[in-house]
């Protein structure tokens, strides 16, 4: 919302210097965002009289004018216009001038002439046509009327005002307007609120209920329809500081009956449209929803396609406007017109923002509507413009008003407390001190009872809380003094799940990884590069109806992707190597179509590649279960069941007989569909499990008070026999004493036979109550060897 | 005989005083001091001396032995010195190779951000809570006063699942489920991913992080609110740093605000990042409204609250002037590392 300042000051006489006057609007609620300053960047350029014109010696097209501009000293000008007479008043830029655009003008040589400035346009000045109807199509601008000579231009013309731009939020509807922020002006430098008085002398014949008849088919859409009509209506440029104010506001002006529209509504808030009465078939006025396949075509010449979710104002015989949205041609003002019907309605907000977005055109009248207009307005909006037509002489305003207004809104009461206001602010504002406030802001204060009156165009205050928020803002935020609260002590603290996850991050990130950050939405075809079966139930999404493409419409059921996606980014950006991971949700509806809200898993995912293999990842995850306390409950078997894993180097973790992912290395072809050349590896843990399964209570043990007898043995097995196999044989057969089976070492290679491995393991034994002896490990070692050999077909090896 | 014993002292005196290395030492103490070293020699000679001789001599000897010892003492000492000295000087290094490279891990400068965050509240009794992304209309929009057809609802581009299940387009959800649980007081902060139909680019993203709060006890009042607020802003950002509330509208809260804290940039100044007003948006705040207080069940007579929600991004981005957002995404090792 633009308001010039000058246009505000009528109506409240703010005296504050503009930057303190942006701070306090803000301050007091209603947010600046900005201020413009129009004619702003003209510098320099000041009335001056053309005293002679000669030919140019060297140029046909030029002539040199001489020009007084007030100082004792004439200028030499070149110019090219061709409507410059001498005795001329003409703008002129001078030496070290500025002109719109931010364009410096300077002395300088035009063919031989040295040219001590410029003559300007009205373009040059930053205007147009528009502002200015007196200008010529082409050349330089003339003033009407001789001027004093040296003066600035911006000045003579009152081209300059500051334009104050407000961020209005959705609940002020009737801060869309120069009043409502006029009113808030006044309410926060408590100076009087001076709204234009309006009267209208209805000096044309007849009555507007015998020219025109309303008819609303549906009240909800349409609570009011005033309608006025001006007959003998003379279509003409509108006075200058109409025409300024408009051009402040950002609306171009046209002609005085649409200014006068355009005017009213920037003024009051209050849209209104113009139609020739003559278009409108029997002069009946019917507002009905749109049939079926209808179609109009509106005043910028578009023909819209229409449904019956729309509203449309229409004859007996044709829609002759979207409502709310924009004229048709059809009922467009000719030059011509005998009669101009003023309409002045209100329309259901919610339904004018749907159509304006429907027909893709979102006009100024149809922002205004859709924030919800008080049906209150309509009848001073269409008085206000009959005003505006008697005073600018542009018609007759025909006596009377045809008015629909099926339902009234009528104002209403809320009570108050100040001891409750007070109470809830953390203030001590005094009685009175919240009785102003309301005042001036119009409520009708009941100051006996504690009741308001709150006027229509106020919806948003319901309850005391509104309340409470009017006075806080006039009194002023900033007054309100900080506290802390007192009452019930809490302890703030994270949740078991919380802590484990945060551990979690750390000890991943201890291990030399990064966290990253990826989407949690993504294309349905990352399950075909993942290679997932089409049955799959992983491809059972949570999916957006409206994605902003496919890319994004599938809520993931596999965590991975993003992961691939930032390697892939990595590997083609040519960084080595990489190790990025992400604590993150996976999506998994109970069924779908998705009716109740899905399982959402927060899953670790670990992805790496560069100089490494499947044990270094492996290496991640071991060290994470010892950190949650798992490290010796965590099994790893081989996992060959997920297709976008290498199904020979894939492990599931497994802890207490339950899968909470995986470790591995991921599928070649996967890989290349990521454009990743180079293998990688990846790490997927379902976090609420780990969760479940983590023990962070540690009892102490003793330590140990004997030495423990260690013995080292060498196998040679099948190369297909895993060490988890072997590892579990030594447990079963190992005893009562038997305290760590150690692994130090697989070989395969030159001595060793086709097909079989050598194994190595250190196996120790001891006792809390005494120094074990060889005798007491004996036959647990025989046992063990004999295992070993029986159920995997080990053979001892010499050492 | 003394003068003897006087031509060994002096003899092993020279030599302790000459050995280079603790083999040296070694030998000499053989040599003078051991069973058949020369001062023992001359101790057996002792037999041959008067009464009178024998304790003048047997002194002697006795301080010529304790200053041998004294000597082998001294010379094993500098010796053990100087061999030290030649070790180090042997093992001398070029300290300022580069160090051995370890692979050094980052979080998410949005993690290290919302940690930081959650824990100045937690050092002021909130809980951390977390709730689903995947939401209900309901506790998205109708439960925090945003009933069907409300502009809010447009403000927010909502994705959409079907029925009445939607992508969530704030943590304000959290608010009315943390209430709906109804246990009394609560200070609760939530942060978590939400999601707008915003095409990416430098500032926006469909995905985004925000922080939600909550307070709601008996007699919490708007100045606890600003209290609050304040503290954890000085926290974030520095004790000089300045904060301002504006009246604002959410339709939840009433009243409610929008808490600007001092330009990180200029100091509040005025400077082209904070458009010249020397503030800068942080959060959006206010007292919750009775109506929503009511509809999750608490009697707004009874009690009252504030809250506050703020985008995660852009504190993260602040604080480490990053200028893109996308990059918060794109997970380029050159850019985690640097966090």
């Amino acid at each position: 919302m633009d308001v010039p300042m000058s246009w505000l000051k009528e109506y409240a006489a703010v005296t504050a210097p503009l930057k303190d006057f942006m701070e306090d609007m803000t301050m007091s609620g209603s947010k600046v965002e900005g201020a413009t300053s129009m004619a702003g960047e003209l510098k320099n350029i000041v009335t001056g009289h053309i005293k002679a014109i000669e030919k140019h010696p060297h140029a046909d097209k030029l002539v040199v004018c001489t020009i007084d501009v007030g100082t004792g000293k004439d200028l030499t000008i070149v110019t090219g216009a061709p409507n410059v007479r001498v005795g001329d008043y003409v703008p002129v830029a001078l030496d070290n001038s500025v002109i719109a655009g931010g364009k410096e003008i300077h002395t300088g040589d035009l063919r031989g002439i040295a040219s001590e400035g410029m003559l300007c346009s009205i373009e040059e000045l930053g205007f147009d046509r528009h502002d200015f109807p007196e200008a010529p199509e082409y050349g330089i601008y003339i003033f009407p009327e001789p001027v004093e000579l040296g003066k600035d231009v911006a000045d003579v013309l009152d081209l300059k005002d500051d334009v104050v731009e407000y961020e209005i939020t959705s609940n002020r509807p009737d801060c869309f307007s120069i009043l409502g922020i006029a009113r808030e002006a006044a309410a926060t430098y408590k100076i009087p609120y001076c709204p234009p008085e309006i009267t209208v002398k209805e000096e044309g014949e007849g009555k507007t209920a015998d020219l025109i008849s309303v008819e609303i088919k549906n009240p909800t859409l349409c609570p009011r329809y005033v309608a006025r009509a001006i007959k003998n209506v003379k279509i003409a440029p509108s006075p200058r500081w109409m025409r300024k104010r408009l051009r402040a506001a950002g609306v171009r002006p046209i002609n005085n009956i649409v200014d006068i529209t355009n005017y009213v509504m920037l003024e009051m808030g209050q849209p209104m449209h113009a139609f020739d009465v003559d278009t409108i078939k029997d002069r009946h006025i019917i507002v009905r929803n749109a049939n079926e396949g209808e179609k109009i075509t509106t005043l910028d010449g578009v023909e819209r396609q229409l449904d019956p979710s729309m509203l449309v104002i229409s004859d007996p015989e044709k829609a002759v406007a979207i409502a709310g949205v924009m004229g048709g041609e059809n009922s467009k003002i000719s030059e011509n017109a005998e009669a101009v019907l003023f309409e002045s309605a209100v329309f259901d907000g919610p339904n004018i923002r749907i159509t304006a977005k429907k027909v893709g055109l979102r006009t100024d009248a149809s922002s205004k509507f859709e924030k919800g207009l008080d049906p209150n307005l309509a009848m001073d909006a269409v008085n206000r413009a009959a005003q505006l037509v008697e005073m600018l002489g542009c018609g007759e305003v025909v006596p009377g008003v045809v008015d629909c207004y099926p339902n009234k809104r009528e104002t209403w009461e809320l009570s108050y407390s100040p001891e409750w206001i007070n109470k809830f602010l953390g203030t001590d504002i005094s009685e009175e001190e919240m009785q102003q406030i309301f005042e001036r802001i119009e409520l009708k204060v009941d100051p006996v009872n504690h009741k308001v009156t709150v006027p229509t165009f106020r919806p948003d205050l319901e309850a005391q809380a509104d309340l409470a928020e009017e006075v806080a803002r006039f009194y002023g935020y900033d007054k309100i003094e900080p506290t802390l609260a007192s009452g019930t002590p809490t302890v703030g603290k994270k949740t078991y799940a919380q802590n484990i996850t945060t551990l979690v991050k750390e000890t991943i990130v201890a291990e030399g990884l990064c966290e990253g950050m990826t989407y949690s939405f993504e294309s349905p075809k990352v399950f075909d590069k993942l290679l997932i079966p089409a049955d799959s139930k992983l491809r059972q999404t949570v999916t957006i109806s409206n994605p902003l493409g496919e890319d994004f419409s599938v809520m993931r059921t596999v965590s991975i992707n993003g992961i691939l996606n930032s390697l892939s980014t990595n590997y083609n950006r040519r960084n080595e190597s990489a190790g990025i991971f992400e604590v993150a949700r996976v999506y998994l509806p109970k069924a779908v179509p998705v009716t109740e809200l899905p399982d959402e898993i927060p899953t670790l995912t670990v992805g790496m590649y560069g100089k490494m293999d499947f044990y270094d990842i492996k290496g991640v995850v071991e060290h994470l279960m010892v950190v949650l306390g798992i490290g010796d409950r965590a099994e790893y078997t081989v996992e060959t069941e997920l297709p976008w894993m290498h199904p020979g180097r894939t492990a599931a973790v497994v802890i207490d007989g339950v899968n909470v992912g995986y470790v591995g290395e991921l599928h070649p072809t996967v890989a290349k569909n990521y454009n990743i050349g180079t293998k990688v590896y990846l790490a997927v843990l379902n976090m609420e499990e780990l969760i479940k399964a983590s023990n962070m209570v540690n009892v102490y043990k003793p330590l140990p008070k004997y030495p423990a007898i260690t013995r080292d043995i060498a196998m040679l097995v099948k190369e297909d026999v895993t060490v988890k196999q072997i590892a579990d044989e030594i447990r079963k057969n190992g005893g009562e004493y038997l305290e760590e089976v150690k692994l130090f070492d697989v070989y395969q290679g030159e001595q060793i036979e086709k097909g079989y491995k050598s194994v190595a393991y250190s196996i120790s034994f001891r006792s809390a109550e005494r120094t074990l002896a060889d005798a007491d490990v004996a036959d647990s070692m025989q046992a063990i060897l004999d295992g070993l050999a029986k159920e995997l077909g080990a053979q001892l090896r010499d050492k | 005989m003394k003068e003897k014993l006087k031509a060994i002292q002096e003899k092993a005196m020279a030599a302790f005083q000459e050995a280079k290395e603790m083999k040296d030492i070694d030998d000499l103490k053989v040599k003078y001091l051991g069973k058949k070293g020369e001062l023992t020699a001359i101790l057996k000679e002792m037999g041959k001396l008067s009464a009178e001789e024998r304790p003048i001599i047997g002194q002697m000897a006795n301080d010529v032995r304790q200053n041998l010892e004294k000597m082998l003492d001294e010379a094993k000492v500098r010796l053990a010195a100087a061999e030290m000295a030649h070790r180090l000087e042997k093992e001398k290094i070029d300290v300022t190779m580069p160090g051995r490279a370890r692979a050094e891990g980052h979080k998410h400068p949005m993690s290290i951000v919302t940690d930081e965050i959650c824990s100045i509240f937690m050092g002021m009794g909130y809980e951390v809570a977390e709730g689903p992304e995947v939401e209900k209309d309901y506790y998205n929009f109708e439960a925090l006063n945003i009933p069907k057809n409300h502009p809010a609802r447009d403000e927010q581009d909502t994705f959409y699942i079907g029925g009445d299940i939607l992508l969530r387009t704030q943590t304000s959800p959290m608010q009315v489920r943390t209430m709906e649980k109804g246990k009394l007081p609560i200070r609760m902060v939530c942060p978590g991913a939400v999601y707008r139909s915003d095409e990416v680019d430098a500032t926006h993203s469909p995905v985004f992080h925000q922080l939600e709060g909550l307070v709601v006890d008996k007699n919490i009042t708007m100045g606890d609110l600003k209290g609050a607020l304040v503290v954890f802003a000085k926290e974030l950002f520095g004790e000089d740093t300045k904060v301002r509330f504006r009246p604002h509208h959410f339709p939840f809260t009433e009243p409610s605000a929008e808490m600007d804290v001092t330009c990180f940039a200029c100091g509040g100044e005025g400077c082209r990042v904070c458009k010249g007003e020397g503030y800068i948006e942080l959060l959006g705040c206010g007292m919750v409204h009775p109506k929503v207080l009511k509809m999750s069940g608490i009697d707004p007579d009874e009690y009252s609250g504030f809250a506050f929600g703020m985008g995660l991004e852009r504190v993260a981005m602040q604080r480490y002037g990053i200028t893109d957002l996308r990059l918060l995404f794109e997970n380029d090792m050159k850019f985690l590392k640097q966090f």
